[in-house]
């Protein structure tokens, strides 16, 4: 069902959250879960491009073999601050606190999140997070990788590595109230009928999400504190010369760092289960066992960090246990995959931006994650850690997944939050250019990574090079991908045809607001009286045995 | 998920003697705490000043902080949040004790396939 | 799908409710999962140290016990019966504002602030002791024997839990003193005290963390074999 349908213009635009009021104030100093949600958009655009432009700059330098564009150190600097950027300023918090942010209330019925005023505190920290860290990176960077492996970081690194691990630091702890925030808001602030099994599995991915940020978080934050004490006060807590310990570190790390990727990833498996059942018009086949696949990845998630420490040192015992818990890991990720898939067979579909982004998503992840079970097996992880194939395999699901899943649901909801429609043409001529750029930017360094190319390095052996050039070009390709979705949703903010209160027909409470929704959201307190996706023809699902 | 033992335990008030009486057990407590860090139970030191300072703080959590007459989804969470812990906790042990002691038999072999030395 | 559920009235609303919450129940709920997935990541954060910790003290024993013998065992004590009092006397001001007695919230909620600040005197007395001693890590670190480096990494989490868990005092206790202010001036009654309830559980954590802290860093017998 095509938004570009003939529908009869709205009336002109009535109060809603984003002209009830002006001014520089009302937004810095809002409540409202939506501004807020915007607030996030908009630094976290900023910080995407920041990283991106890393991003250029480490593919520039890698389409010829010798290091000629910059210094090593410099090189070193270019993929900490790509990674530290985009891990902690831009995947962590992207969707929950974008569409999260604004979606949750919508979509249960409820005025606000629990605590609106701890939301607006979480936007500031993370603007005070992204501060420390944009000091480093004006001061001349820092060059550990986004790691911070001891003792490189605390004892040998003349780079300025407390600024950036303070950033992060306070970045964390914004992370941690958002996650408090929706755990309270969907056990108490659910509308009358709307049961825990009648949750949209937005809602049910983001709690799961938001259960690896209040249990994982405070992990990292404590380790970063130790590096800064250690860095500034000449500590040896983690340096071998003085008797601590660099494996100890790496354990502390971990094990919040492999669940974060979780916490990258399960938003994003939301939004497509959203995308899919919309786009289908069917429920999500097997509702039940999705939800609980996203409460499984949770915890699942936190048995399994010792797989990036195969070469560590670490003892060949907890090795064979991570790697057993590793394949685990990826059941209810895979149920997930099989589910969308039954989904989207025998439905509807309507091939509009979002359900390009949903299907691109659910090829690319899937490659990601097969290419994760293979590091799972310790054997083979030992020959390529370190390499490109390991790089390719995280950009699979970080990018391939996670921000295509992003980028789906931005315009899905896009009418939502803006009451625009954006221009469908373009969606979809710059899904398919990203998915395209995508493909072409990272397939080859999983060939790279398995020849052995090693990953962290800014020259290399003459015959990576035809391999390399691909992955630069597919770069830029990729990035015009991302500049163009900038430029058309920009544009319809302004110029775009107004939307209906539901402009896709679906399911879900937030399509019952309006578009814009009013800052109250809901005229009257909804009363939910039936279960989810209930579309008009389910009688598919039955068909599949 | 409103479970009917929240509701109640806005009206529940808890009496002050009680309070005074768990107080005194920890008091109590202390002082076995400091008795038996004098006494050499051995291997089993650890286990028993942990074992004391678990009473201690299961006391607190219980009484002072009311998880006693609490939902059970705050009983979970306390549960969630000392299990996360004993995670981290055990997980990295499982490392460090492990560490030389359950080596896999390894067979080395020259690239022909011929045993090179038995270990 | 949707059917109109008509809201409160605005005139019965508590001052204190907020607008997004049906009523001050819900909110005390809330407020209460709130503050407990907090102390959940609160949890978490110690954790780290204490896993440190725990690798560190099998790792090196006898440093670790060479380290605990120079610290005061008997202020340490003190220092756990004193911030043990506290708690009494917080659950005390969160029963007396459970039953509505203004004037024995303040008092409850003013000896926790004195006894918080008698265990925060006692560990500016032990640090300096530590600092007279050059046993504060960094560069006036100086201990005798092969043991110095390990011994430097047991001060290190000395300084690292013991002051943590000081800087979440000292963030408490003026949290205590708006709340006495408050409650002096009528804000909490029967019907409104989550506050107090939510500063209550937080102290509550502060305890529980050195009632662990004690003795781990105060009390390891060094008569231990291994």
């Amino acid at each position: 069902m095509s938004a570009a349908a003939a529908l009869p213009e709205p009336a002109p635009p009535k109060a809603n959250y984003l002209n009830i009021s002006y001014g520089v104030k009302s937004w810095l100093l809002t409540t409202d879960h939506k501004r807020i949600a915007l607030l996030y958009m908009g630094s976290i655009t900023v910080m995407f491009a920041l990283g991106g432009i890393f991003a250029a700059l480490i593919r520039l330098e890698l389409v010829t073999p010798p290091g000629d564009m910059v210094q090593a150190e410099t090189y070193n600097k270019l993929f900490t601050l790509h990674g530290v950027i985009m891990v902690f300023f831009f995947l962590i918090p992207s969707i929950p606190a974008t569409l999260g942010n604004f979606l949750i209330p919508l979509m249960i019925g409820a005025r606000d999140l629990a605590f609106p005023k701890l939301n607006l505190a979480s936007w500031y920290l993370f603007m005070a997070g992204a501060g420390f860290a944009a000091y480093s990176l004006v001061r001349g960077g820092v060059d550990t990788g986004w790691t911070f492996y001891t003792p490189y970081s605390t004892a040998f690194s003349n780079t300025h590595v407390i600024s950036a691990a303070m950033g992060a630091f306070i970045a964390g702890f914004s992370s941690i109230l958002t996650g408090l925030n929706f755990i309270v808001t969907i056990h108490k602030m659910r509308a009358p009928g709307l049961t825990w099994m009648r949750l949209p599995l937005f809602v049910w991915s983001h709690y799961a999400t938001s259960i690896i940020m209040v249990l994982g978080t405070p992990v990292i934050a404590v380790t970063l504190m130790l590096v800064m004490v250690e860095r500034g006060l000449k500590l040896g807590i983690f340096n071998p010369a003085l008797g601590g310990d660099p494996v100890l570190f790496q354990h502390l790390f971990w094990f919040y760092s492999h669940p974060a990727v979780y916490i990258m990833i399960l938003p994003s498996m939301g939004v497509i289960s959203e995308l899919v059942s919309a786009m289908a018009r069917k429920r999500v086949f097997g509702y039940g066992i999705v939800a609980m696949s996203s409460l499984a990845i949770a915890v699942i998630g936190f048995l399994v960090w010792g797989h990036h420490m195969f070469v560590s040192g670490q003892s060949v015992y907890a090795g064979m246990v991570f790697s057993a818990l590793s394949f685990l890991v990826a059941i209810p990720s895979a149920i997930k995959v099989f589910n969308w898939t039954a989904t989207l067979y025998k439905g509807s579909v309507s091939y509009d931006t979002p359900t390009l982004y949903a299907i691109g998503f659910i090829g690319l992840f899937t490659i990601g994650g097969l290419t994760g079970i293979f590091l799972a097996a310790t054997g083979l992880d030992v020959h390529v850690h370190d390499t490109y194939f390991i790089v390719a395999h995280f950009h699979y699901i970080m990018v391939g997944g996670a921000i295509m899943g992003y980028l789906g649901g931005l315009h899905f909801w896009w009418p939502k939050i803006t009451g625009r429609l954006y221009p469908e043409a373009w969606g979809r001529v710059a899904a398919l250019i990203v998915f395209a750029g995508f493909n072409l930017t990272f397939f080859p360094q999983f060939i790279l990574g398995y020849m052995g190319m090693p990953r962290r390095y800014h020259a290399y052996p003459e015959e990576f090079q035809v391999l390399n050039v691909m992955s630069s070009a597919g770069a830029s390709i990729l990035g015009l991908g991302y500049i163009l979705p900038f430029a058309y949703l920009g544009w319809s903010m302004r110029y775009g045809r107004a939307a209906s209160a539901n402009p896709w027909g679906a399911k879900g409470l937030e399509w019952q607001a309006a578009s814009p929704p009013l800052t109250e959201n809901f005229e009257t307190q909804p009363v939910v009286r039936e279960e989810a996706y209930e579309y008009a023809h389910a009688p598919q699902e039955r068909a599949i045995v | 998920m409103s479970d009917p033992i929240s509701e109640r335990h806005e009206s529940h008030i808890v009496s002050p003697l009680l309070y005074l009486l768990v107080f005194g057990s920890l008091m109590v407590l202390t002082v076995i705490t400091v008795a038996a860090s004098r006494y050499d139970f051995g291997a089993w030191n650890t286990v028993v000043a942990m074992a004391i300072a678990v009473l201690k703080a299961t006391l607190v959590v219980l009484f002072f902080m009311h998880v006693r007459w609490s939902s059970r989804l705050v009983r979970l969470m306390v549960a969630a949040a000392f299990a996360w812990l004993a995670l981290l906790i055990g997980g990295a042990l499982s490392d460090y004790d492990t560490r030389g002691r359950v080596n896999p038999p390894v067979e080395k072999r020259s690239p022909t396939g011929a045993l090179l030395e038995d270990r | 799908m949707s059917e109109a559920v008509a809201h409160h009235a605005e005139a019965d609303r508590h001052p204190a409710l907020a607008h997004h919450f049906e009523g001050l129940p819900e909110q005390k709920e809330a407020a209460g999962l709130g503050m407990w997935l907090f102390l959940a990541q609160e949890v978490m954060f110690f954790g780290g140290l204490f896993a440190c910790y725990t690798i560190y003290r099998n790792l090196y024993p006898g440093a670790f016990a060479a380290g605990s013998a120079h610290l005061n065992w008997k202020l340490g004590a003190f220092n756990t019966a004193v911030l043990i009092g506290s708690s009494l006397t917080m659950a005390m001001a969160v029963h007396a504002a459970a039953v509505g007695k203004r004037r024995q919230i303040v008092a409850y909620l003013l000896m926790t602030v004195v006894l918080g600040s008698v265990f925060l005197g006692v560990k500016v007395v032990e640090y300096a002791d530590k600092f007279h001693h050059h046993l504060v890590p960094g560069a006036h670190f100086r201990f005798e024997g092969p043991l110095a480096r390990p011994v430097e990494i047991y001060y290190s989490l000395y300084f690292a839990m013991t002051g943590l868990h000081a800087l979440h005092m000292v963030i408490g206790i003026p949290i205590l003193l708006t709340l006495a202010v408050l409650a002096h001036r009528g804000h909490y009654s029967a019907s409104y005290y989550a506050p107090v309830e939510m500063t209550g559980l937080y102290w509550h954590f502060v305890d529980i963390v050195w009632i662990f802290l004690f003795p781990l860093l105060y009390l390891i017998p060094t008569h231990a074999p291994h």
